[in-house]
């Protein structure tokens, strides 16, 4: 098997043309998944039983939740293949993705605190799941102020991989929390085998959802990755011939 | 000429920090008041009423515990790499994951210990009954065990960087969050007269998680923040 | 239309999050493609600078 492809996409050059060629890719099934998936979610879906049209609030709380981990997930496996081989792209990555990261951890936390009010009748509780990603959006801003208390950006670069790494076990920690502690916030609506506890018609659009935010994610990291290269590659010789085109 | 084993290495650097420590013994004692301090302030601006105290005694010790082992961890690595002994132990040839476990287990000798043995009065303070300070006691002495390590994680990573004191502490508290959650929860149930076992058990855990995975950790961090 | 907008009386709660969530996804796309602009042009100059110094 010819794994040069693979090894040409940590040369930065390449990897910026692949990310120009990429993101139509990325960005457009993006829009219109999450498009289908409003429309799925504010208009065909049924209203719930218990929480009325208020549940709705789901399809934007529950995929930026996921985001906000999935996010870290792959800035951590980013920083950790930066930090092993040593691929300056890998940390690129990493750097791109924390404030896509942090913004959709802002998100939960807020899409969460609106929904809380009129169901649990608290803007907030400090319950074991809404705590761990409330540390969570601490822990994306750590990462990003080490990044930029440090001049030199290979110690920067591998000083806030390190605290990415150290960071990764708050994520199983959230995950997990519904189910260790009695807590407010409901378990897992999606990862049990077989049967998800949501109905079909109002399950779709949540699923469209979440690939539509995945997707898009990786349309914003492409674009940021590289705006990250330019700015990492400022001296070198590949950049002026590129820009020209 | 013998090499010097693992052990023997870990044992000098040890006893080096403890003697510098208590050669400078002010340093050391500072974060020691600032414990007391930050408890201090918690009676003032809330009211004297010890019932009252008493409802938040294991959030304030352990806040207040928090704060002063921050301040603390600094004074880990600092002297060190000023004078160029940071590199010395990194190019020692032994692995530098045990000296900063040597290094770390002195320095809670000299801040967390003293904390933990002045915890009682502290708590006696905030209206916590005498039955409960062996919890209080063993609660912070784990408690302070994970504060040394996250720190010296915290502040490998910081080292040398202007203002790093602050980020130090964004760095290290969200990491030093779930401990204070149990740890604080220890103390509370304790004060009830309930048995603070599931905590403190869970305390412990972390403690094991930290003492092993925090080494290896700051010592990356340290090659990266000295190169 | 009023029903949707009413939310079956949750509309204050349900909308502002939608609201919210369109604000960080617009704010990802305007502030990613403004980095890279402004990258851009950054790296266009320092080029043109050793180009003609």
């Amino acid at each position: 098997m010819n794994w040069t492809w693979f090894h040409k996409l940590a040369s930065p050059p390449h990897a910026y043309r692949i990310a120009a060629r990429l993101l139509p890719w990325f960005g457009w099934p993006a829009g219109a998944l999450i498009a289908a998936g409003l429309y799925g979610g504010l208009v065909l879906a049924p209203a719930d039983y218990q929480q009325g049209d208020a549940f709705r609030i789901v399809y934007v709380h529950a995929p930026s939740a996921w985001l906000s981990m999935f996010v870290y997930a792959t800035m951590a496996v980013a920083a950790a293949i930066g930090l092993v081989w040593r691929i300056k792209l890998a940390h690129a990555v990493a750097a791109a993705s924390a404030p896509i990261g942090a913004s959709f951890t802002f998100l939960a936390l807020a899409t969460g605190a609106i929904w809380g009010k009129p169901m649990w009748g608290t803007w907030w509780v400090w319950d074991a799941r809404l705590t761990s990603e409330l540390i969570l959006l601490f822990l994306y801003t750590g990462v990003m102020a080490l990044r930029a208390s440090i001049d030199d950006r290979d110690r920067a670069d591998r000083a806030a991989a390190v605290l990415a790494l150290v960071g990764v076990v708050n994520l199983p920690i959230i995950h997990y929390s519904v189910y260790w502690w009695n807590t407010l916030h409901q378990p897992a609506t999606l990862t049990k085998i077989g049967k998800p506890s949501m109905a079909g018609d109002m399950l779709w659009p949540l699923l469209v959802m979440m690939l539509g935010f995945t997707l898009y994610y990786a349309a914003i990291l492409l674009i940021r990755l590289r705006a990250e290269i330019l700015r990492r590659e400022r001296d070198a010789g590949w950049l002026t011939t590129e820009l020209a085109r | 000429m013998e090499r010097t084993g693992i052990f023997s290495a870990a044992c000098l650097a040890f006893r080096r920090d403890l003697l510098l420590a208590f050669r400078h013994w002010g340093q050391v004692a500072q974060p020691l008041v600032f414990f007391a301090i930050v408890a201090t302030l918690f009676p003032l601006a809330l009211g004297p009423q010890l019932a009252e105290l008493r409802e938040i005694a294991g959030g304030t010790l352990w806040v207040a515990a928090l704060l002063a082992s921050l301040l603390g961890v600094e004074l880990l690595f600092r002297a060190d790499h000023a004078d160029g002994t940071l590199e010395q132990m990194m190019i020692s040839g032994q692995p530098l994951a045990m000296l900063v476990l040597a290094k770390g287990f002195a320095h809670w000798t000299v801040c967390g210990l003293p904390l933990v043995l002045l915890a009682p009065l502290v708590a006696a303070g905030l209206g916590a009954p005498p039955a409960a300070n062996c919890t209080v006691m063993l609660s912070l002495a784990l408690g302070t065990g994970i504060l040394s390590a996250l720190g010296a994680i915290g502040s490998a990573l910081t080292l040398g960087l202007r203002r790093g004191s602050l980020l130090l502490g964004l760095l290290v508290l969200p990491l030093a969050m779930p401990a204070l959650i149990f740890g604080a929860r220890a103390i509370d149930l304790a004060i009830h007269g309930d048995s603070a076992r599931g905590p403190l058990l869970l305390l412990s855990a972390m403690l094991v998680l930290c003492v092993t995975l925090a080494p290896p950790a700051a010592a990356a961090a340290l090659r990266i923040s000295a190169e | 239309m009023n029903d949707v907008l009413d939310m079956g009386r949750y509309g204050a709660f349900v909308w502002p999050c939608f609201a919210l969530a369109a604000i960080v996804l617009a704010w990802n796309v305007v502030a990613a493609r403004r980095l890279h602009a402004a990258a851009r042009q950054h790296a266009l100059r320092r080029a043109a600078e050793e180009a003609a110094p």
